[in-house]
């Protein structure tokens, strides 16, 4: 018989060892899954998680999905350990393209890379003053920042989808939804020359450091930990926990808008109706997945990043279905929620062999 | 070490495989939406199987669906282009700049792309006349329509979808003066429950006929659950509304797909600017509902004749604007660009067009 305890205290271990039992246990399934649609499920489990890896093409392409995937979910590490539930990043990523975007399309004829700094910056603020929205109304109204977030991001895709349309769309586009593409100094610069992968890689890298800095070094940092697991004990020590809201969020929707910024001048070149594949939500199963620690975020948006690239490849491959890749992403959250029961709970080998004994 | 081997052997066969399909033309494709969306790419998807067809051996096809019009689409057409295809079909519109991009930097590629307006050497374009479908299945709704109102589900306002509600409208108005088309813009190409919202509304504003310019089949089955007509694009939807649906604009981009991939075979292929219609057997419209009565009927064969002839162009002038204004003086036409670049409302059309 099986049966459930509940532990004394909460494992560390398992904290660190259940994501890496829920990978275990996707890839089983998958292999099963594999099998039942008559693939030999080794060599299908190559091709999704290991052929789009197989040359330098492929890891630069990695790059370019972590990138965005890391700002993303450095910020909403620092709003979740302040318990601060911001679903907002997609916004702030959206609005962070179109801000940097509409800066951009003002220097068309660009010939020197500066101009990639008012760019960049507009971006981030543009993300900023999105999450500021959500940061006023929670500081002010009380008002539910999950509700607020949410309800942000369809008015950030829809400012998107109206500036495409309307005062931003290509003059000479046919009335297509697009921008003018950018020039080519107000372009990311390549890390090498053959790949699309550009500097914002560097951007996720750094914002990883800095944000590990910040919640382990600095004082502030202490101040969200302490918000995050005990408001009161926070107000009772004289925190400002306006304050800390204030900055969690901006902070956040700067590294978002950054992220987004990057998008449009990175790998898209010009403002479209649809800049994001999702980024910002899928950022969020990327913390929760990394344990909110840097080093176990850098691995869990890489993983991410390859079921997208594994679903394209099975597709071209083996002519399996997109749905491949939904699957796999949700049979990784499933088996994560379901391994993190053995944080607090441990199971045990019941010896009665008679249950109604029990 | 039993599962290392199985590995080894599978790398070993997979690239053995592609070295003996080195002598057939491998055509790949690249779709927006899933193959069974039963519209725009389940017609792209036909296509490709009728090439196989026609082609055996002679080719090897396969696709990606679902691929997003963003910075992921560039990466699926390098690797289809990476793993050797010659010929790459890239079905959407949003695909055009990653396409042109990726054509860049494989020559010796041939891509074509759909709905596009930008060419270079190894980048062609296509795209089907679908506005003189429209214009017969507008033909019909006019005269079947009892409220003299019909409702238009739209996706986006480029160009390619204006031309659809103004051929059809002006259809509309050629076999009823009284009609009107009132437009809803659902702002995406794939979205059945939106698609759905959008129809429900149109037929409680009197809408009795209905069609749309997205997708999916959702619109012919609001029509079929409420008992109104409706009128399919891309595919014939029969099978989603056997009372409901009147007729279709359907592709059929076998013909356009088989004549590049004999192009890549016999080593001619050009790069060009194709838009093909009721003539070439691109375009065409589904059988019509037995509710249609013989005239109706007698009236759509006569005008796709003229159509098929040449002697028809469905913006033959005079054709007046929204406003009232006269924009193509009788006995002119709108010429190919002008088509291409639409970006007012004929009249008969109701509702402003969302200018952003």
């Amino acid at each position: 018989m099986l049966r459930l305890e509940k532990r004394p205290s909460d494992s560390q271990t398992m904290a660190y060892w259940s994501p890496v039992l829920a990978i275990v246990l996707t890839l089983i399934c998958g292999a099963i899954l594999f099998m039942s649609l008559g693939h030999e499920p080794l060599g299908a489990l190559y091709t999704f998680f290991i052929a789009p890896l197989s040359d330098t093409y492929g890891w630069t392409e990695l790059g370019i999905k972590v990138a965005p995937l890391l700002l993303c979910a450095m910020g909403l590490t620092l709003c979740f350990k302040a318990k601060i539930w911001n679903i907002g990043a997609e916004g702030q990523f959206i609005m962070g393209g179109l801000g940097g975007g509409f800066m951009a399309l003002q220097f068309l004829d660009a010939e020197s890379s500066w101009v990639l700094v008012p760019i960049l910056l507009a971006g981030m603020a543009s993300g900023l003053l999105w999450a500021a929205l959500a940061a006023y109304l929670k500081t002010h109204f009380r008002c539910n920042e999950i509700l607020t977030t949410i309800m942000l991001n369809y008015i950030a895709l829809n400012a998107l989808l109206w500036a495409v349309h309307g005062p931003l769309k290509d003059p000479a586009g046919f009335n297509f939804p697009e921008s003018a593409t950018f020039a080519d100094a107000a372009l990311l610069p390549l890390i090498s020359e053959g790949y699309r992968l550009n500097i914002s890689l560097f951007f996720g890298l750094f914002a990883v450091v800095a944000i590990w800095t910040l919640m382990s070094r600095a004082w502030i940092g202490y101040q969200i930990h302490v918000l995050g697991e005990d408001a009161s004990a926070a107000r009772y020590a004289g925190f400002k926990e306006k304050a800390l809201i204030w900055f969690a969020l901006l902070t956040c929707g700067a590294l978002a808008g950054l992220a987004g910024v990057s998008e449009v001048t990175g790998p898209i070149g010009q403002l479209i109706p649809q800049i994001s594949p999702g980024y910002g939500y899928a950022a969020i199963i990327v913390v929760f997945l990394g344990r909110m620690h840097p080093i176990g975020i850098i691995f869990a948006s890489m993983l991410l990043g390859l079921t997208y690239m594994g679903g394209e490849m099975v597709q071209m491959e083996m002519s399996l279905p997109k749905s491949l890749t939904g699957l796999f992403q949700g049979m990784l959250l499933f088996f994560l929620l379901a391994c993190d029961l053995l944080i607090g709970y441990r199971i045990l080998w019941s010896k009665s062999a008679d249950p109604k004994a029990a | 070490m039993k599962s290392l081997r199985t590995l080894l052997a599978c790398t070993a066969l997979a690239a053995a495989g592609s070295v003996n399909a080195a002598d057939d033309v491998k055509i790949g494709f690249v779709y927006v939406g899933p193959t069974g969306d039963a519209g725009w790419t389940y017609s792209h998807d036909e296509a490709r199987k009728y090439v196989e067809k026609e082609l055996g051996d002679k080719v090897n096809t396969s696709y990606v669906e679902s691929v997003a019009e963003g910075a992921d689409a560039e990466r699926v057409i390098r690797q289809l282009a990476a793993k050797g295809h010659d010929l790459i079909f890239t079905t959407s519109f949003g695909y055009m700049n990653p396409t042109l991009k990726v054509a860049k930097r494989f020559k010796k590629t041939k891509f074509e792309h759909a709905t596009g307006y930008k060419q270079s050497k190894n980048v062609g374009t296509y795209m089907a006349r679908a506005y003189q479908g429209r214009y017969l299945t507008g033909l019909v709704a006019g005269k079947m329509t009892k409220t003299n109102t019909i409702g238009y589900v739209a996706s986006f306002p480029i160009p390619e979808v204006i031309r659809g509600i103004n051929a059809f409208t002006k259809g509309v108005r050629e076999a009823n003066p009284k009609a009107n088309v009132k437009v809803v813009w659902v702002s995406s190409w794939y979205d059945p429950a939106k698609e759905r919202e959008a129809a429900e509304t149109l037929l409680l504003q009197g809408a009795d006929i209905l069609t749309q310019h997205t997708d999916s089949a959702a619109v012919i089955q609001t029509a079929e659950a409420k008992g109104k007509f409706a009128i399919g694009y891309h595919s014939d939807m029969s099978a989603f509304g056997a009372n409901a649906h009147l007729t279709a604009t359907v592709h059929n981009w076998g013909p356009i797909y088989l004549a590049k991939a004999k192009a890549v075979l016999n080593d001619s292929w050009q790069s060009e600017d194709l838009w093909y219609g009721i003539q070439e057997g691109v375009t065409d419209i589904a059988p019509l509902n037995k509710v249609v009565p013989a005239d109706v009927k007698q009236l759509v064969e006569t005008k796709k004749a003229a159509i098929k002839a040449g002697k028809l162009r469905v913006f033959d002038g005079p054709v007046k604007d929204q406003s009232g204004k006269q924009r193509v003086a009788e006995g002119a036409t709108l010429t190919d660009d002008q088509l291409k670049g639409f970006d007012w409302y004929v009249e008969g059309v109701e509702g402003k067009m969302p200018k952003g």
